[in-house]
């Protein structure tokens, strides 16, 4: 599969330069980036459909002796070029906080409670059709330093190989609704609304489980499209 | 099923400061992806070290980044069947100094555009607390006489071109940092 990778869409991401996330401050470079013409070092990248990804890897509710507190959901998803064609065997990596908003990492100092029974971390690799599956439970929202009262929206951090350097990318995921997505300098330094509206999960009634747990849907579109777009669209 | 043209890309995010449990969970005893060793024993190749230390525009180092790099063996080939035990494909947290490695082969020389020739390099991603998009850099060697032929580094602006090019000490280690910001910040690709 020969692909091209348009620098059009590249839009849609935030700049480095957003001040009023305060740690971009003395971290974005100050001088313009340097057009590099896609050479092979960047449309390749690392293949991961080998990586061993058992159940276990996508279902973070199962890592521990017990069952963690909170409330129990399923998120899933497709993974898509430009194209809307599915990236099979794309790997995703996930983290988030606990259902209190405290994340296990060494260096998080919020005052909620840990979790003994919820790590937090996730894997998962497409399927033939770029599909993905998760459980876990849905994080808390949680304060941080950025200005007075800043907290950010619950999320779930997702990380993702396509099929290059170039569809590299790493987001976050959000809950439709969330009262704090206005204050949240993160979710704001996406300046186009309808790209900032492409992180937001949709409630999903269809994959939800009766008297189990609640489901989100995300799909998420990687750099990348046909060398030769077709007019039709592809039947499968 | 159908193909519907989707509405656009996904846009990037920080990675945040709380990804190394997942993403490079050494320290936590969790399963890594990949590592500061790209190539296993038996890959063919010159085994080379590189080490360096991220600062931001204050000159403050950068304790909580994550490194990625991404290179041909030493044929200049990318996932070359066969080449056991090396995928290509490294990762490194920098540690509360700043500091990061990588213990790979050397790349080989490798086409760029227009029948040129690409001088050894790997490419490189910076994700940290603070980027809203990583950032995308490449690591050349100051012993590769190619250098001067390479149709990136012609791009480049030659009073920045050594900030990326990694140097090698009396201790056979290439050193290449990465400035954030400021002087001697490190030059950065659209890609
Ligand atoms: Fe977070």
């Amino acid at each position: 599969m020969s692909l091209i990778y348009p620098r059009e869409g590249q839009k849609a991401h935030p700049l480095n330069t957003s001040p009023d996330y305060g740690s971009t401050l003395k971290r974005a470079p100050s001088q313009p980036l340097i057009l590099l013409p896609h050479t092979l070092s960047e449309t390749t990248g690392p293949v991961f459909g080998h990586v061993a990804v058992s159940d276990i890897d996508s279902d973070l509710t199962r890592r521990h002796a017990g069952e963690p507190l909170g409330e129990r959901i399923i998120v899933t998803g497709r993974v898509l070029d430009e194209d809307g064609r599915p990236v099979p065997h794309a790997l995703i990596e996930i983290w988030q906080a606990n259902s209190a908003g405290r994340y296990v990492h060494v260096r998080d100092q919020h005052p909620a409670p840990l979790d003994p029974n919820f790590t937090g971390a996730g894997r998962a690799v497409t399927d033939a059709e770029g599909r993905y599956r998760f459980v876990t439970i849905k994080p808390g929202a949680y304060p941080w330093r950025n200005h007075h009262n800043a907290w950010r929206p619950a999320h779930i951090h997702f990380s993702l190989f396509g099929p290059s350097f170039l569809s590299r990318v790493i987001t976050q995921m959000y809950f439709p609704g969330d009262p704090l997505f206005r204050f949240d300098p993160i979710f704001q330094s996406i300046t186009d609304e309808r790209a900032r509206n492409r992180l937001i999960s949709r409630f999903d009634i269809d994959t939800t489980e009766p008297e189990w747990a609640l489901a989100y849907q995300f799909d998420i579109v990687l750099r990348g499209r046909e060398a030769t777009p077709t007019e039709e669209p592809h039947e499968h | 099923m159908n193909t519907e043209k989707p509405d656009g890309l996904t846009p990037s995010q920080t990675i945040g400061p709380f990804f190394a449990y997942a993403l490079t969970p050494r320290a936590y005893g969790g399963p890594e992806l990949a590592s500061e060793q790209v190539a296993g024993e038996g890959v063919a190749g010159e085994r080379i070290r590189i080490e360096g230390t991220v600062f931001d525009g204050d000159g403050v180092i950068v304790g909580d980044a994550m490194i990625e790099t991404w290179q041909a063996d030493a044929e200049g080939r990318f996932n070359a069947v066969g080449n056991a035990g090396f995928t290509g494909f490294g990762r490194a947290e920098t540690t509360a100094e700043g500091a990061f490695f990588i213990e790979t082969i050397r790349p080989g020389a490798l086409p760029g555009p227009n029948g040129s020739t690409q001088a050894p390099h790997l490419t490189v991603s910076v994700f940290a607390r603070g980027l809203l998009i990583r950032l995308a850099t490449r690591i050349y060697f100051d012993d590769e006489p190619g250098n001067a032929q390479d149709p990136v580094l012609a791009l480049v602006p030659a009073e920045r071109r050594s900030t990326l090019i990694a140097r090698r000490g009396t201790d056979g280690v290439f050193r290449f940092d990465i400035r954030l910001q400021g002087e001697g910040e490190t030059v950065f690709f659209d890609v």
